[in-house]
Parts: C-alpha cells; structure tokens; sequence
C-alpha cells in the first residue's frame, strides 16, 4: 500500500511541477473563454459594411422613400430610370446592388404578391442581405396596407406580441423558475468537460505507460512492485492531476467573482448602469441568476465528480492497456485506441440529444449503459428523472470500471514485458482471461 | 548455506518452454554465473527469481522459506539486461524513488546514495536528468540503483555491456566487495572471459534445460581432453605416437593429446627418455568459450519454435 502511494506521488508530482501544467491550466480556461466570446462576438456583430441599394420601383408601390430598420443597409430610390437602363449603371454610382420592382401586370395595385422583386447584384448576394431586405419590405409594405384598411399598426403590434412561457418547478422546497437555456448550458457544458477530459488524462496515461515500457524501466519497478499495482498508481496519479485542475479552476472562478469589482470597478458600475437604463437586460440578468439558482446545484457537482471519476478509471484502465501492448510505433497505438474513442463518441452524440429530450429511450439508454453512461447522464442531470436509474447508473459504471481494471490489469501485466510485434485482438483476449 | 535454490521450475509460453524443468542451488555469498546463448530462457529464469513472472510449476526457495515476491523483494536487487530509467526525471529523486519503491525510508535511502554517489564519483550528477547523461554514465547509475537498498541477492543481466575498461573495472571491483560483504550475485552473460574471471559457480541454460552445473574447475575437469602443452622446440615426426598424438604443432611448442591409457607423468618421461630439452609442461584445461561453444553447437545455437503439448 506504501508503494502504490510512492507511485501515485510521483505521477502526480512530475506532472503538476511541469510548468506545461500550469500554463494548460490557466490558458485552457482562457482559450474557451476567448473562444465562446468570439463566437458570441461574430454572431452578434452584423456585417460592418454598408451596403446601399438603389431602388427601381417601376410599380409605384412605394412613394418617397423606404424606411430602413437595418443599419448597414439603406435604401435610395431612383426616378427616372428603367430596370433596363439602370442594370449597367448602379455600380458606378456607388451602389452594391440594384431591387427593381416590377408593375404589377393586373389591376390591382395594391397587392404586393402580383409585384414582382429582383435584386440584381454582381455576384451572388448573401442570405443575410436577403433576408435583412425581405423583412424590411415585408414590414413596409405591411404598415402599408394596414393603414390602407383602416388599422393602427402600433395597436396591431400590440395585439399581435408573442407571449412568453414561464416554468416553475414545485418541489418540497417550494417554486422555483426555471430557465430552459440555463439547464441546457449547464448540462452541455459539463457533459462536454467530461468528454474532453476522459479523452486527455485517458491519452496521458496511454502515453505514460508507452513511455515505461519503451524506456524498460518498467521491468525494473515490477520488480519492486506488482505490475498492478504500477498501473493503479499511474491511472491514480494521472486522475489526481485532472482533479487539481477541477479545483484550480474553481477557485479561479471564485476569485474572479470576487476580484473583478475591485480591479474594474468602473465596468461593473456600467454594467449597473445599462442593467438600470435597459430594463431588458436587467431582467435577463435577473433570470439567468433565477435560472442558476433553480439548479440542484449540490446534485449537479457531486454526481459530475462521480461520473469525471468512474468514467475516467474506466476508461484509463482500458488506455493503460493498450500503452502497454504497443512498442515505440505511434501509429500501432492509433489504430488500438480507436475502438476505445467509439463509445465516448458515441456518448457525446447521444448526450446532445439528451439535453434536448431527457427522458427518450435513448437518452435512458446512454445514461445507463456504463461506457456512455459518465458523458450522457451529465446532459439529464439538470432535469429530474427517476431516482432508480441514477442508482443503476452508479452501480453499472462502479461494476464496469472493476471489470475493466481486473481484466485489462492481466493484458497490462504481460503487455508491458513483451517486446516485438504487437499483440493480436485474440492474443490480448487470451491474457485478459488466462488464469 | 543456500541463499536460493530452484526447485523443478517450468514456465511455458504459447510458442516455447521458456524454462524446462529446471533446478540448482546458489550458495549465499557466492557469485554465480547463469550462462546460455540467446534465447535460452536466462532472462525468463531471472523473472521469476525476482518475482515479475511466477513459474508454471516448481518452486524458489529463497533463504531458506518459500519466495514469496511481496516481501521478498527487499532483499533482491535486479539489473535487466535492457536498462530502464525515467528520461526526464532528475537523477537524485529517481534513484531515491526506486530505493523507496523497493521499502527503504527515506533518510536511509539518501544516506545510501550520498555514499555511493561519492564512491562513483557521481555527486554531481544529482540535479541532472537521465537523457543527459551517455551510455556509460547511465549504466553507472543504473548499477548504483540496483544495490542501493543492500541486498542480498543482486542480480545482474549483462552488467558491463556498454562499459568503457576503466568503468567495467570500477563496477567489477564493486561486484567482488559486495561479494566480500556478503550479497551473493547472480551474474548472466554470454561473454565468457567475464564469468572465468568473476564466477565461482556456473551453471549453462540451452533451449529451457539446464545442461551443465558446476564450479569452474569441476567444469574445466569435466571438459578437460587430455591436452598438454610442452614447451619445446622438436619436430613431432620423431615421436613415436603409441602415448599421445600431436594435435597443433609450433616451432617452441606441441600441443599433444594423450591416449586415455597414459598418464602425463609416463608422456614426460618418455620425453626426457628421448632426450627433448623441456622449458615446460602444463595440462591444457578447456576455456569456458570452447566449453560452451562445445554444447550449445551441439544443438544449433538458435533456438527453433517448438510446440508446447
């Protein structure tokens, strides 16, 4: 027992004072960070470029101008020129594209599905474009005709408001709100994190028994210490690093909620300021704090840290296996490790579906089945299922990681004494089994 | 006494008998050489003196109890025959690590190493990592963790192999102290001049099965053919050959290999009889290469797979 923990020291000092760590550490939360906030950035942010388009309204539909409720477009109406006329002109007067309206070949003016809209354009234009200047003659033409039949459009707007669905959870507690996008966030954010580390400490181990064994001191340590046992302490080891990770990083969340008023106090005055002037914004605040707190929270951290550490020892013990059957060549261990990314792919598949639709059969399926179960549970644990399959979750995965670790400990045992060719599938089975 | 001693092992593996029913004793203090070409089973045997493999059958008896590898290994040191030490790891705490991974404390561990660091001239090194270091230095350090927790059975696979002269004399001397001292060694080679020089006791492993187990002079006796050598300078035709026949000839020497009948006394006394002036005369024991050349050719050197039944 000493000895595992001598082994477990190690593994985890060697990795945790590289100063690699350290910097993964810190950058790994800021390249997210960076990254969902380019993200939100860019999709948020519409083009820069102004486009103007000359308008040919051949069918005098609209009289002066046409209002625009987009800012990077505007609109001009040209008089005194044709569709025909104009087509070879619109780009010299500085405009990126041409709408000519066409006449209405009937009668009735008035209806706007006889007239006929095309926008010419040197190359093709984008789907944004499109649909910026559908909505806004849609608008247009709407107000328009409402006031043609008599109508306000302010009390039109008014009677046509969408309505907006609130979700109140009663438990024994009492009422909460729920907020849909926060449970969805949450959940998706933590069956994520687990994918990504149950594939990077899986790899690390992988690597470090390749590493033992290509170096051949693995035969001398097992003879210090059952090989077992060497395996355990580096899956340990490794899995101690990752939980330093997890706690740096929550400590680091701490300490930015508690700092960043001191060291910005301006931004959070302005944040204040908008919150008070923007009464939109406040009430969004207000929910997505409401949303938060209407998480189990509790449930949420403890049942991640059982499925990051089930899912993590059951899958270490199976890349601890094949680190130990392949040589010095990289690409062996390639084609063995692929067996071992189909289920937590598969996992990660099942657990986008199961944020949108908890309890399918699917989704009750992949929370269970132990090999899925640590990624596809974390994408239901924000939403309330029956206690009974948590239970039989935690117990398949606890039974798995056992099976695993016993068998793939034979293949590890013999895998990390042989040199030379690598083993077959059926060789492997045969030490996984022998006596 | 014997420090261990084999019982009847066997260890099988799916394409060979890697160990074929094998016993012998080695006496504590002694320095033994386990010999065999490629392939034999040497490296097979080791493993399961030190309790990385466990045998299919047969038993180790080891200071007098039944090996029992958990405890056991306190008192084993082991150098594989293909070094292994962490590349990136400094060379202080990886010495220390494998001292304590082998149950030493800590304070004991380091003043192990503090004394051999100064004894091999390694203090320096202590801050340094393994992939600086060239392959005789880390043979050296690899040599020093294999007898930092003083055991008594020090095993050593091909413990010279990358060594210049003066660093295989300095680990060769160390061998003999801890010898003196009382660590008996288990010494596997097949660089046979090594083991004439360092061996007490051999015992020669081919294709699983032991075929030969001895002290070096029983061995030399055993194998011995009747050869003398005489220093003289006479020219073989005027020999009459009823006693002996000439088996090389040189210009100030005849190697001659008496018939079984005549003792050496008798070739002498003939030799005088004729009148030869004799510088010398000395019996001619077989080296251990010839020895071993002898009965590992006997049986093709390589080793063919055979089914296991």
């Amino acid at each position: 027992m000493n000895k595992i923990k001598l082994i477990i020291s190690r593994e985890y000092l060697t990795r945790v004072k590289k100063k690699s760590f350290l910097l993964t550490t810190l950058l790994v939360p800021l390249v997210m960070v960076g990254f969902y906030a380019a993200i939100i950035a860019i999709s948020l942010k519409g083009s820069d470029e102004k486009q103007q388009i000359a308008v040919i309204d051949e069918s005098k539909i609209f009289d002066k101008e046409i209002h625009s409720t987009d800012k990077s477009i505007s609109f001009l109406i040209i008089k005194n020129e044709t569709e025909q006329s104009f087509i070879k002109k619109y780009k010299q007067q500085g405009f990126q594209a041409l709408l000519a309206i066409a006449p209405a070949n009937q009668s009735d003016t008035s209806s706007s599905s006889k007239i006929k809209f095309v926008l010419h354009s040197e190359s093709s234009a984008s789907l944004t474009t499109m649909n910026a200047i559908e909505n806004i003659i849609n608008n247009t033409l709407r107000t328009k005709e409402l006031i043609a039949n008599g109508i306000d459009p302010v009390a039109f707007d008014n009677i046509e408001k969408q309505i907006r669905l609130e979700n109140i959870i009663d438990t024994k507690d009492g009422s909460k709100k729920s907020i849909a996008g926060i449970s969805y966030a949450v959940s998706f954010a933590c069956g994520i994190l687990i994918y990504m580390m149950m594939i990077f400490y899986g790899t690390q181990v992988m690597r470090g028994v390749t590493e033992e064994k290509t170096n051949r001191i693995a035969e001398v340590v097992v003879s210090s210490v059952k090989p077992f046992q060497l395996m355990m302490g580096k899956i340990i080891g490794i899995g101690a690093v990752g939980l330093t990770q997890f706690a740096i990083w929550l400590v680091l969340l701490f300490m930015m909620q508690i700092a960043i008023p001191f060291i910005f106090p301006d931004l959070m005055q302005q944040a204040n300021n908008a919150a008070i002037n923007n009464q939109e914004n406040a009430v969004m605040i207000a929910d997505i704090m409401q949303g938060i707190s209407s998480l189990p929270l509790t449930k949420i951290i403890l049942s991640f840290l059982f499925y990051f550490l089930g899912g993590y020892l059951t899958y270490a013990s199976l890349f601890a296996a094949v680190g130990s059957v392949v040589s010095e060549d990289q690409q062996e261990a390639q084609q063995l490790v692929f067996p071992i990314l189909m289920p937590i792919i598969l996992g990660f598949v099942i657990m986008t579906k199961a944020i949108n639709d908890p309890n399918s059969s699917l989704a009750v399926f992949g929370s269970i089945f132990p090999l899925t179960s640590p990624i596809v549970m974390m994408g239901r644990i924000t939403y309330d299922f029956p206690v009974w399959q948590l239970a039989l979750s935690m117990i398949l995965l606890v039974g798995c990681f056992l099976f695993f670790t016993w068998i793939t400990g034979k293949i590890y045992r013999i895998g990390i004494l042989m040199y030379g060719k690598k083993p077959s599938w059926k060789e492997m089975i045969k030490w996984a089994f022998a006596k | 006494m014997n420090i261990l001693a084999l019982h009847e092992l066997k260890k099988y593996f799916a394409t060979q008998k890697a160990v074929d029913n094998i016993s012998f004793n080695i006496s504590e203090g002694s320095i033994f050489g386990l010999l065999g070409p490629n392939g034999a089973g040497k490296t097979t045997l080791l493993r399961m003196i030190t309790g990385i493999f466990y045998p299919d059958s047969g038993e180790i008896i080891f200071n007098g109890k039944k090996f029992d590898p958990l405890n056991d290994t306190i008192n084993i040191g082991y150098m594989p025959e293909e070094r292994g030490l962490y590349k990136k790891m400094k060379i202080g705490e990886q010495v220390l690590y494998l001292a304590r991974l082998k149950g030493m404390s800590k304070s004991d561990a380091m003043s192990q190493i503090k004394k051999w660091f100064v004894k091999l001239e390694m203090e320096s090194w202590w801050d340094k990592k393994v992939e600086d270091l060239s392959k005789g230095m880390s043979q050296k350090l690899q040599f020093v963790t294999t007898v930092i927790h003083q055991p008594r059975l020090i095993i050593l696979d091909e413990p010279f192999s990358g060594l210049d002269p003066v660093n295989a004399n300095l680990i060769k001397d160390e061998i003999f102290n801890l010898a003196k001292n009382g660590s008996t060694i288990i010494f596997s080679t097949h660089r046979m001049e090594q083991v004439e020089e360092i061996c007490d006791h051999i015992v020669l492993v081919n294709k699983g099965k032991k075929i030969l187990d001895g002290t070096i002079s029983n061995v030399k006796q055993e194998f011995k053919e009747n050869i003398y050598r005489v220093g003289a300078a006479i020219s073989p035709e005027l020999l009459t050959k009823e006693m002996f026949e000439v088996v090389k000839h040189q210009p100030d020497q005849l190697l001659l290999k008496l018939n079984n009948q005549h003792t050496s006394n008798e070739v002498l006394q003939y030799l005088l009889q004729q009148g030869v002036s004799i510088q010398s005369f000395n019996e001619v024991l077989p080296s251990l290469n010839d020895i071993f050349l002898k009965l590992v050719e006997d049986n093709s050197a390589t080793r063919k797979f055979q089914p296991v039944n």
